[in-house]
């Protein structure tokens, strides 16, 4: 979350879309109920299916599940239609006013720019910045020559010169000299260095982004960010959000109105807020569909402020602590850059690689935060690798794992299932439950020589040999060695969970673990202690980065977890001093924040974004402090929010450019003149020194400084614009370009498990997967009482798909899809309606993704033994790598 | 439930004066339940039957999120759930928390013929008792909301007391606890019922339903646990509340005129019995002579 959950209590509006609050976070929901019954602020839902959230709203829409972008495209359609976006916020705190290089394309083919229909990658040098100075003196004049180069000139010859310079091929592949990432967090894969090992082979230096960006303030110049994205939405009609999302066209004006009724007549008082969760991630489109959201934010002024911003709820009590924590296969601790073996030879290179370089208008500054990544990698080098990380020795940078394609989710389950992969660690998950196409990754499971479990109950994982269809003769043949280890619950471990607000909280342990059951940390570290020793005694490959990992813990085979939390903040390794203050910290003392981090090998610092969070006075994750002075729910003294316990990120955007506050009754943050510094009830996301007359942009993870509104080079993988593309298994054709129906980069996965369906063949319903209020993932069917709740599994469908096919609640039916079936009882209900999709009507169905074949239920012969995730199919969005858990197709028929 | 310290008010059964009757009168406790903003997750189901630790029972899937039809005797706290579509076609899924309303008049405590059974604490609580619960279930006849259930094995009816055993020791009710949106509210009924008017005004005001209201209703002479519901004239909609609930008239006659009438009849019948006494003597029974069962009994041969 940019904001946080007690923040949303500040909010005017919300949009509650791709997420379901009230049954999957139900406890966080409480401030947006506090901000319905204090502040009268409106709640609009969208969602597949009315919800329990969708039963609080004050505006529900039915959305076809993957059409996201044909939606919020069309909101933003509205607001730049009907002039209700935050004016001064988007020309200053936005790249809205970049000029774009000559030669970018808008997709109204549904192809941007340098697509190369073979690799299905974009070289992506026209995804870039024009350098120069201000044009916007001479815009007018450009304006009427140029116009008709861009997008929907029916102009053939401009046409056809636009396509003659869409590809320049000299251009020397793609541009990953940049960070494209800008936000931390929140899934952003950010010119990830996959895509990168795809093109960088060709010759020459990646295109980088200019140092002096080309510009135009009155946001008229025919090829600025806004005109371009002005035109790139102008497709999303009413009408076309109609005919895609099935939302009629008055619903969806009315939600538009509410929605940017916050900017009426340019006002800048109230604040709207996006609440989503991975209802938006789990798409071929995902990562595009959050930042649609997120630059209608911006255009509405809504970024940095309190009770606004852009709001992923995180689907576990931790899932934020492990992707800081490098939950994904391409980032190391802090969101740097996992390096790769083509372009990161040496530390140096790998440093060129992943610090972004300044890229503003020359009278602008730009804080360019991220130029500070040498020192947050040498100093997590020192945390891994202590006294062997040297400067001689590139800081050890040689032993970290460089990776040379993806290692995503489902690329680990299809390495399985193709014999690369031999064995699975599988611990805090339930990996055959997961999916997607579980089917496929029981098959992969059978494949493998061993697989570890640790869990507190046996799980479908654990016994993937006896899932369903398996015989006793095919269980014979299963060579697989399964260890299932116990561990122990979260009840039974200290440790800090960071929540989906970005705060660490330090919990104690409530009970020690039963029987043989142990904690994660004892099992992880028995088994690196003993393939240490392996390494020592008989050697190996590469011993150096085994041998050599720093393990400075006082019980080496069961490290405490303060311990390590205090590894992750970070300690001084010499006495450093602040040139400023003359502050000194001394050899072996708590940093006491990520300001102090060398790039000279005194400082060690595990996550640099945690820097601080256990400082010399003690845990600040531990802290329990309940006062609020300023109301706003800030809790300063309240464990400890990333970063440098901010609890809104980038909220200098909440002031104006002189740096007052928008709102006079939210103040966060502002100027104050006569201490020369930025101030506020929240710590300011800022260089505090910056004077408001210098112009540093609030976003200062870019290296623009300003909030992207057009995502340059490699920041995205398909596309600078987010484009609407159909879900892989569609019921129609992309009314926007039938002929570039799905995303152009995806790629399907190609063993024979991998199937894919259509229409055509009879997969004519829409089918999404979800999770209910009264269960906890694969986990909480081995607990009496949640049995007890909901002790079936179910299909929801509409009560006109029941009448059609002649069956009642209560009744058991089947699910197909092209990969596998699913046996349920139906939940008829009036909750999900039939929907009109480009004239043709189509079904929609929701399946809870809880029950399996191990539980209670289970155990004693309740259900089919069908896990939901048997038909769901293994594509990826092209950024985040998120299987698409939702919008695909199946047929329906009685069991 | 046995609460030995809260003061009782109402006793059923009982012949004479309430005991400790005079005492401080204690401020009368409300729970308030904000329909509107019910999200359905049954933290507070759950949250029952763990601190009464009530044992589970087999459920079946029924076409709704609903955990089972009605409350049960050892499910005091079920949230109903309801598809309900407004007159400009729009749905609303209507959630009510139901339980025991805690009736200022309860028609359990009027029907139950059990000396100290059931009782009504000044608070306004109203308990079970079940050690002097007989199984009767005439309880069950005079709820008008269907609450009382009983228990076929240890014949005893049971219902949500409100957490009187929490209450008494100054602490909310477990569902209160649990609630994670803030819809429950447990307070004195004065200020419940300011509460609940000023939410019901707002969604008047704010959200659009025009008819939102508070459920308090005067058939049972007010109720302990009230509602804000978004359409009051319609309680029905929301899993069958009742418009306007009252004491079965059965219970009224039987525990009213007709107790006297009663009573009349019984001195007849003693009158008539003592007459005939006298008039006959006493009945008596003829010898029993020897039969196979006696011999079962004893063990000895058939």
């Amino acid at each position: 979350m940019t904001n946080g959950w007690v923040d949303i209590k500040n909010t005017d509006m919300m949009l509650i879309m791709g997420g379901n609050p009230a049954e999957c976070h139900p406890c966080g929901f409480k401030w947006a109920i506090e901000a319905k019954r204090n502040r009268n602020a409106k709640m609009i839902v969208v969602d597949p299916r009315f919800t329990r959230t969708a039963s609080t709203a004050d505006l529900f829409l039915q959305i076809r599940a993957g059409t996201d972008i044909a939606f919020l495209g069309g909101l933003i359609r509205y607001a730049i239609e009907n002039n209700r976006i935050a004016k001064e916020y988007v020309a200053h705190y936005t790249n809205a006013a970049f000029i774009i290089k000559e030669g970018f394309r808008l997709p109204d083919d549904g192809l941007f720019s340098g697509f190369d229909p073979a690799t299905q990658v974009y070289d992506k040098s026209t995804w870039n910045y024009q350098e120069g100075g201000d044009l916007s003196g001479v815009a007018a004049s450009a304006a009427a020559a140029t116009a008709a180069a861009l997008g929907h000139s029916r102009d053939g010859k401009a046409e056809a010169k636009l396509h003659n310079s869409q590809v320049n091929p000299q251009s020397g592949g793609e541009g990953n000299a940049t960070n494209g990432g800008g936000g931390m967090g929140q899934g952003h894969q950010a010119g990830g260095p996959v895509g990168a090992v795809a093109t960088e082979t060709k010759a020459g230096a990646p295109p980088a982004l200019p140092p002096n960006v080309a510009y135009d303030l009155t946001l008229q110049h025919p090829r600025c960010v806004f005109q371009l994205l002005k035109q790139q939405y102008s497709r999303y009609t009413p009408e076309m959000v109609e005919r895609i999302t099935g939302i009629p066209r008055d619903q969806f004006l009315k939600a538009a109105e509410l929605f940017t009724s916050v900017r009426k007549d340019g006002d800048m008082k109230k604040a709207a807020t996006v609440i989503y969760a991975v209802g938006w991630t789990q798409h071929t489109n995902g990562t595009q569909i959050i930042r649609t959201a997120a630059m209608m934010q911006l255009l509405l002024g809504n970024v940095g402020r309190a009770g606004g911003g852009v709001n992923a709820m995180r689907g576990h009590s931790n899932i934020q602590g492990a992707t800081d924590l490098a939950g994904i296969f391409d980032i190391l601790p802090g969101y740097l850059k996992v390096p790769n073996p083509t372009t990161d030879k040496d530390f140096k290179s790998y440093i060129e690689r992943s610090t972004p370089k300044t890229s503003k208008p020359t009278p602008w500054d730009s804080f360019n935060y991220w130029s500070n990544t040498p020192k947050f990698a040498v100093s997590f080098l020192k945390a891994m690798y202590g006294d062997t990380a040297k400067k001689e020795n590139d800081w050890a940078f040689q032993y970290l794992p460089k990776i040379d394609r993806n290692y995503g989710w489902v690329h680990i389950w299809d390495d399985m299932y193709r014999g690369t992969i031999k064995g699975l660690l599988d611990f805090g998950m339930n990996g055959v439950m997961i999916g997607p196409d579980s089917k496929k990754n029981i098959a992969a499971l059978k494949k493998a020589e061993w697989l570890v479990v640790g869990e507190l109950y046996p799980d479908e994982t654990s016994e993937f040999w006896k899932s369903p269809g398996i015989t006793t003769d095919e269980m014979r043949n299963i060579k697989t060695t399964v260890y299932r280890l116990p561990c122990a619950g979260f009840a039974e471990k200290d440790g800090t969970f960071v929540n989906s607000a970005r705060w660490l909280q330090w919990k104690n342990a409530a009970m020690p673990p039963p029987g043989q059951a142990k904690v994660d940390q004892e099992i992880l570290a028995r088994i690196f202690l003993k393939v240490r020793e392996l390494y020592k005694k008989d050697g190996g490959q590469f011993p150096n980065p085994i041998l050599n990992l720093s393990w400075q813990y006082t019980d080496p085979y069961n490290p405490s977890l303060a311990e390590v939390a205090k590894e992750i903040s970070g300690k001084a390794l010499a006495d450093i001093t602040d040139p400023k203050t003359g502050q000194t910290i001394k050899a072996g003392q708590q940093l006491p924040g990520y300001a102090w981090l060398k790039d000279d090998g005194t400082t060690a610092c595990g996550n640099w974004l945690y820097s601080g969070s256990w400082t010399e006075a003690g845990s600040q994750s531990a802290r329990r402090g309940t006062e609020d002075p300023s109301g706003l729910g800030i809790y300063p003294n309240w464990g400890f929010s990333w970063p440098a316990n901010r609890r809104v990120m980038y909220n200098r955007a909440s002031c104006d450019l002189q740096g007052k506050p928008w709102d006079s009754d939210r103040k966060q943050v502002w100027w104050n003149e006569s201490a020369q510094k930025w101030v506020g009830v929240d710590v300011p996301d800022f260089n505090p020194d910056s004077h408001p007359k210098d112009h540093m942009g609030p976003f200062i993870m870019n290296p623009e400084g300003v909030g992207r509104l057009f995502g340059p080079l490699g920041a995205f993988a398909d596309g600078p614009f987010p484009e609407f593309y159909e879900p892989i298994e569609s019921p129609i054709k992309n009314p926007l370009h039938p002929d570039q129906s799905n995303n152009p980069v995806v790629k399907k996965m190609t063993t024979p498990l991998d199937k894919y369906g259509t229409s055509e063949e009879g997969f004519n319903v829409v089918c999404t997967t979800y999770r209910l209020t009264e269960h906890y993932h694969y986990w909480t069917k081995n607990n009496p009482v949640n049995v007890q709740l909901i002790p079936e599994p179910f299909v929801e469908i509409s009560v006109e798909l029941a009448n059609e096919m002649g069956f009642k609640g209560g009744e058991k039916i089947k699910v197909t899809s092209a990969r596998s079936q699913y046996i349920a009882k139906a939940f008829v209900t009036r909750r999900i309606k039939p929907m009109m999709i480009d004239g043709k009507k189509v079904y929609q169905i929701g399946i809870p993704i809880h029950q399996g074949y191990r539980g209670i239920a289970e155990d004693e012969g309740k259900n089919a033994h069908t896990p939901a995730n048997l038909l769901t199919p293994t594509v990826v969005d092209p950024n985040a790598y998120t299987p698409e858990f939702k919008g695909f197709l199946v047929k329906v028929e009685k069991a | 439930m046995s609460q030995s310290t809260l003061e009782i008010r109402a006793i059923s059964g009982h012949p004479g004066t309430v005991p400790g009757k005079g005492a401080t009168r204690e401020s009368e406790v409300c729970k308030l339940i904000d329909v509107s903003t019910c999200i359905g997750c049954k933290a507070c189901e759950v949250a029952c039957l763990e601190w009464n630790g009530l044992t589970f029972t087999d459920t079946v899937f029924n076409n709704s999120y609903q955990t089972m039809p009605e409350t049960t005797w050892n499910f005091f706290n079920l949230i109903k759930f309801n598809e309900h579509e407004r007159d400009d076609g729009s749905l609303m899924l209507l959630m009510r928390k139901d339980q025991c309303m805690h009736c200022e008049d309860p028609g359990c405590l009027a029907a139950c013929p059990a000396d100290a059974a059931i009782v009504q604490y000044t608070n306004g609580i109203v308990d079970f008792q079940q050690d002097h619960c007989i199984g009767c279930g005439y309880c069950i006849t005079g709820c008008p909301f269907n609450i009382p259930k009983f228990n076929p094995k240890t014949k005893k009816v049971f219902k949500c007391t409100l957490c009187s055993d929490r209450v008494n020791e100054g602490l909310e009710p477990a569902c209160i606890k649990a609630c994670p949106t803030g819809c429950l509210h447990f307070g004195t009924k004065p200020e419940m019922k300011e509460l609940a008017e000023t939410r019901a005004k707002q969604l008047r005001e704010q959200s659009g339903f025009k008819d939102a209201g508070v459920y308090d209703p005067p058939g049972v002479s007010g109720t302990h646990v009230i509602y804000v519901l978004h359409d009051a004239s319609n309680p029905e909609a929301y899993g069958g509340l009742p418009k306007d609930p009252h004491i079965p008239w059965s219970v009224k006659l039987w525990k009213g005129p007709l107790k006297w009438v009663g009573n009349l009849a019984m001195m007849g019948g003693l009158v008539g019995l003592a007459l005939h006494y006298t008039r006959f003597g006493p009945k008596r029974t003829p010898k029993r002579t020897k039969t196979e069962k006696d011999e079962k009994e004893k063990g000895g041969p058939i």
